[in-house]
């Protein structure tokens, strides 16, 4: 109990890490877009799960919310709405494939050098600061909406007529002609 | 080993991505394609949440905010372009949308 309530967080985060990791590869390698599908919302799930672990909170409930309500929902309509017998003939990968897989060990290798090299020293972080507004302490959420509604308003606004030209522009392509 | 740095962050994320630029390569079926484009915008969120915490600044959370937006706009587009392409020719392989007139 005591290993639990001292490295219960490093424990929390590789179990996760590894869930999604290992769902994300299945994303890419099964055939069957349905469970391609399943793997993706288990990515994100566990994508969430590591956002609480970085006192993200809001961020990991907008995650499940936006990826896996919204998004997911889309992509198992369009997977229902396409007719999945006829996928089966088709070749999985392209023909170049080991080539791409072997170029993207190579970039893994390079980055993953660079990364193992760099120290960043201990993190600056007080939980405080992500949960307090003007000094007085709230919660994530309050912080975000604080920060999102005075500071970065324009970007607010740009993107909701990005979201408002997105939906305008998907229902013109889905559209029967 | 048992301390979470940011770095761990920054190589599960980094692999995230390779995984999804991988999935864009090697894949023929277009639902999977935009599929590992998903995984891709969210591995960057995932970099972003975790210099956001090696700061203790809370634009990288913002910024995650908009990128998902961003990611929720493309599905929608990107899917939108899927079902018009099977419209037109009966299948969801990318190879068959070479023609730019049909």
């Amino acid at each position: 109990m005591e290993f639990l309530t001292t490295h219960g967080a490093a424990l929390f985060f590789y179990l996760f890490a590894v869930l999604a990791l290992v769902s994300a590869v299945m994303v890419v390698s099964l055939r069957n877009p349905m469970y391609a599908a399943f793997s993706l919302l288990v990515t994100f799930l566990s994508m969430a799960a590591l956002f609480v672990l970085r006192h993200a909170e809001f961020l990991a409930v907008v995650q499940v919310f936006v990826y896996g309500g919204g998004i997911m929902v889309l992509f198992l309509f369009v997977i229902m709405l396409v007719n999945l017998h006829r996928l089966r003939e088709i070749t999985k990968f392209v023909d170049h494939a080991p080539m791409a897989v072997m170029l993207a060990l190579l970039l893994v290798a390079l980055i993953g050098y660079v990364f193992l090299s760099v120290a960043f020293g201990p993190a600056l972080v007080s939980p405080a600061e992500f949960v307090s507004v003007e000094g007085e302490v709230v919660g994530n959420s309050q912080a975000i909406a604080w920060q999102l509604y005075r500071e970065f308003l324009l970007p607010f606004e740009i993107a909701s007529v990005f979201l408002l030209v997105a939906m305008i522009g998907a229902v013109v392509l889905g559209r029967e002609t | 080993m048992l301390e979470i740095t940011t770095v761990h962050y920054l190589v599960l994320s980094f692999l995230l991505f390779t995984t999804g630029l991988v999935g864009i390569l090697i894949r023929r079926n277009m639902i999977i394609v935009l599929m590992s484009i998903e995984l891709v915008l969210n591995s960057v969120n995932l970099n972003f949440i975790a210099f956001s915490y090696q700061l203790s600044d809370l634009t990288g959370q913002i910024f995650a905010v908009f990128t998902i937006a961003v990611a929720a706009g493309e599905a929608a587009v990107g899917l939108g372009i899927l079902v018009a392409l099977y419209r037109l020719r009966h299948t969801t392989e990318l190879d068959q949308a070479a023609e730019l007139k049909g």
